[in-house]
């Protein structure tokens, strides 16, 4: 120790070692999270591309078949099914929570008496997990012992009890429920940091020169909060887009496979028919999606704040 | 004198809109829980009716509970599968992104900023296209349905947020407290632990938060990848609960796993809700 402090710098060459000592230390703190990556990330991505151009069954040998499970995956009526139902969720949802969160981050904005209160009562289901939530929720559906029908029946709204998870149309607003009470809290919160970051001063200035509310929240909220919008939006797409806990648990897909999501159908071709091929095939489309949502995010958090 | 009482009536008037507003959707969204809370408390007939009211007429009881004990090899198998998952997944995200954090913050090294993107972009890839692949790695280690296999999975899924709040902690730290730790001749790891740890700890804690409700609640990787029922997490063993594959569907015994899922995550919440916050936001500053 006091030999390297005595020599310390002293010759190119040394310093050169050094140099490269603390480089090697800086790539051993960082080899473990690399590492993780490489072999639990990196590889399996570049694998399930292989995997998605191999006709793939779970025992015996892949044959490599080129394009053809993505020209099979044009003509699969089901493939489209999945797609058109995911998309259409992922619509209705996102401007469902959007309708919800919105007014509500409004309503906690100001410190006010109660409003810790409140934002924590908004938040708790979020912390929640989608499959407590979705187990929560087939229950309250349910048409014997659960709360909606029931309470429906005795108030005198229905004239007998109505099964929710009979048809397609109550089976999906339910579950669309049930993801606007699990996740306005969340898009409550990011759109509240947006609306914390306008400062109160351009706010009193609009007010002082006549504007009212209206159009402050167009004028002046809405513009300022682009990009926390922009963020939240994105957040919710990708989510509803990747969702699978609340239609496997609650609806097992149904009625009639009529609420089977992408990811469902990637679950379903790979580990229930065990066709990993075309499942993979499928998870690539998902994949370029999903990255080109991310990548249109970036994009708009990038650009400068403000119009 | 008139329009002061006048203004007076009319602010009393708008809070009262306002707390109502507040109180009626604080319910909506408190209820489901509350009602879940209390059911999981009636005798199995009573929780084999509507919830209505929803607190035990009958007598509190932990029948449900009991029950629920005697599914599959007993839930307390698979609440300790959930439990260990959770520890590990927490412990093993905490060293591994503390370490990498303190790399990429610290020092100098060939590759350095493409090692960081490559992390970080993995947020924008959805787990869920290469679970097909993950299956057939894990078998290949021999690690496919155990325990650790999953942790793996999980550790490596928290890796972009985990090392971005790590590296973020370390860079708020400023170099002199360490420079002068160092003079005084005290190793890198030393310095680490003893001067940097204490000061990035609020990080650590939202590290931890957000790893753990992670794997405390994820349920289609641990579906596909758990595939012997002793090894099923709480949600996968649930989920089977839900679909009958026990028998009969006990809606007492599933109200009771509803509550076994969620108390950890609501407690932790309510305790360290500020780190929890933090963890959120961060994303939506930067």
């Amino acid at each position: 120790m006091t030999q390297s402090q005595t020599s310390q710098g002293h010759t190119p060459r040394r310093r050169g070692a050094r140099l490269r000592r603390k480089q090697m230390v800086g790539l051993l703190f960082v080899a473990p999270a690399v590492l993780l990556v490489l072999v639990f990330f990196v590889v399996p991505l570049g694998m399930a591309f292989w995997m998605s151009l191999h006709n793939w069954p779970l025992l015996g040998r892949p044959r490599f078949i080129g394009f053809a499970n993505y020209a099979n995956l044009m003509q699969d009526e089901r493939f489209w099914a999945a797609m058109r139902f995911t998309v259409y969720y992922t619509v209705i949802v996102t401007i469902a929570i959007f309708a919800v969160a919105f007014p509500l981050a409004l309503f906690v904005e100001k410190a006010r008496p109660l409003t810790r209160f409140y934002r924590t009562a908004f938040f708790l289901p979020v912390v929640i997990g989608f499959g407590s939530a979705s187990l929560l929720w087939a229950w309250l559906m349910n048409v014997d012992v659960g709360l909606f029908s029931p309470l429906a029946f005795r108030l005198g709204l229905t004239e007998k009890p109505v099964n929710l998870l009979a048809g397609f149309d109550t089976t999906f607003w339910s579950i669309v429920v049930m993801v606007v009470w699990k996740t306005a809290g969340f898009n409550m919160i990011i759109l509240l940091t947006g609306l914390q970051g306008i400062s109160s001063e351009v706010q009193e200035a609009a007010r002082m020169d006549g504007a009212s509310y209206g159009q402050r929240f167009r004028r002046i909220t809405l513009p300022l909060m682009r990009r926390t919008i922009a963020l939240a939006l994105i957040l919710s797409v990708a989510g509803s887009i990747l969702a699978f806990d609340q239609f496997y648990i609650i609806a097992d897909g149904g009625p009639q496979n009529s609420t089977v999501t992408a990811v469902y159908w990637i679950f379903s071709q790979s580990f229930v028919s065990f066709r990993l091929g075309y499942g993979s095939a499928m998870s690539m489309v998902l994949l370029v999606l999903l990255v080109t949502i991310s990548v249109v995010q970036l994009r708009l958090l990038r650009t400068p704040e403000g119009m | 004198m008139p329009r002061k009482t006048a203004v007076a009536a009319r602010n009393a008037l708008r809070s009262i809109r306002h707390h109502g507003f507040g109180l009626i959707a604080s319910f909506l969204f408190v209820a489901p829980i509350a009602w879940s809370a209390l059911v999981s408390f009636k005798p199995s007939a009573e929780a084999a009716r509507p919830p209505l009211p929803p607190w035990p007429v009958e007598g509190f009881s932990t029948q449900s509970y009991q029950n629920l004990a005697h599914y599959g090899v007993g839930v307390w198998t698979y609440a300790g599968n959930s439990l260990v998952v959770s520890a590990a997944t927490v412990v093993a995200t905490v060293i591994v992104s503390l370490l990498a954090g303190y790399g990429f913050s610290r020092f100098q090294f060939p590759l350095k900023n493409a090692l960081f993107v490559l992390i970080i972009s993995t947020v924008m890839i959805p787990f869920q296209s290469i679970l097909t692949p993950l299956f057939l790695i894990l078998t290949r280690l021999g690690l496919q349905n155990t325990l650790p296999g999953i942790v793996l999975i999980y550790v490596t899924l928290q890796m972009p947020f985990s090392i971005f709040m790590m590296r973020n902690a370390f860079d708020a730290v400023p170099k002199e407290i360490e420079d002068a730790a160092r003079v005084d001749g005290a190793s890198v790891l030393l310095v680490l632990r003893r001067i940097m740890l204490p000061l990035v700890l609020p990080g650590v804690a939202t590290v931890a938060i957000f790893a753990f409700l992670a794997s405390w609640n994820e349920f289609l990787a641990a579906l596909i990848l758990l595939t012997d029922q002793k090894k099923y997490t709480l949600p996968v063993m649930m989920a089977a609960v839900r679909s009958g594959q026990f028998g009969t569907i006990d809606w007492g015994a599933v109200q009771s796993g509803v509550m076994l899922m969620m108390a950890p995550c609501l407690v932790l919440f309510l305790l360290l809700q500020r780190y929890y916050i933090r963890g959120l936001t961060a994303g939506a500053v930067k």
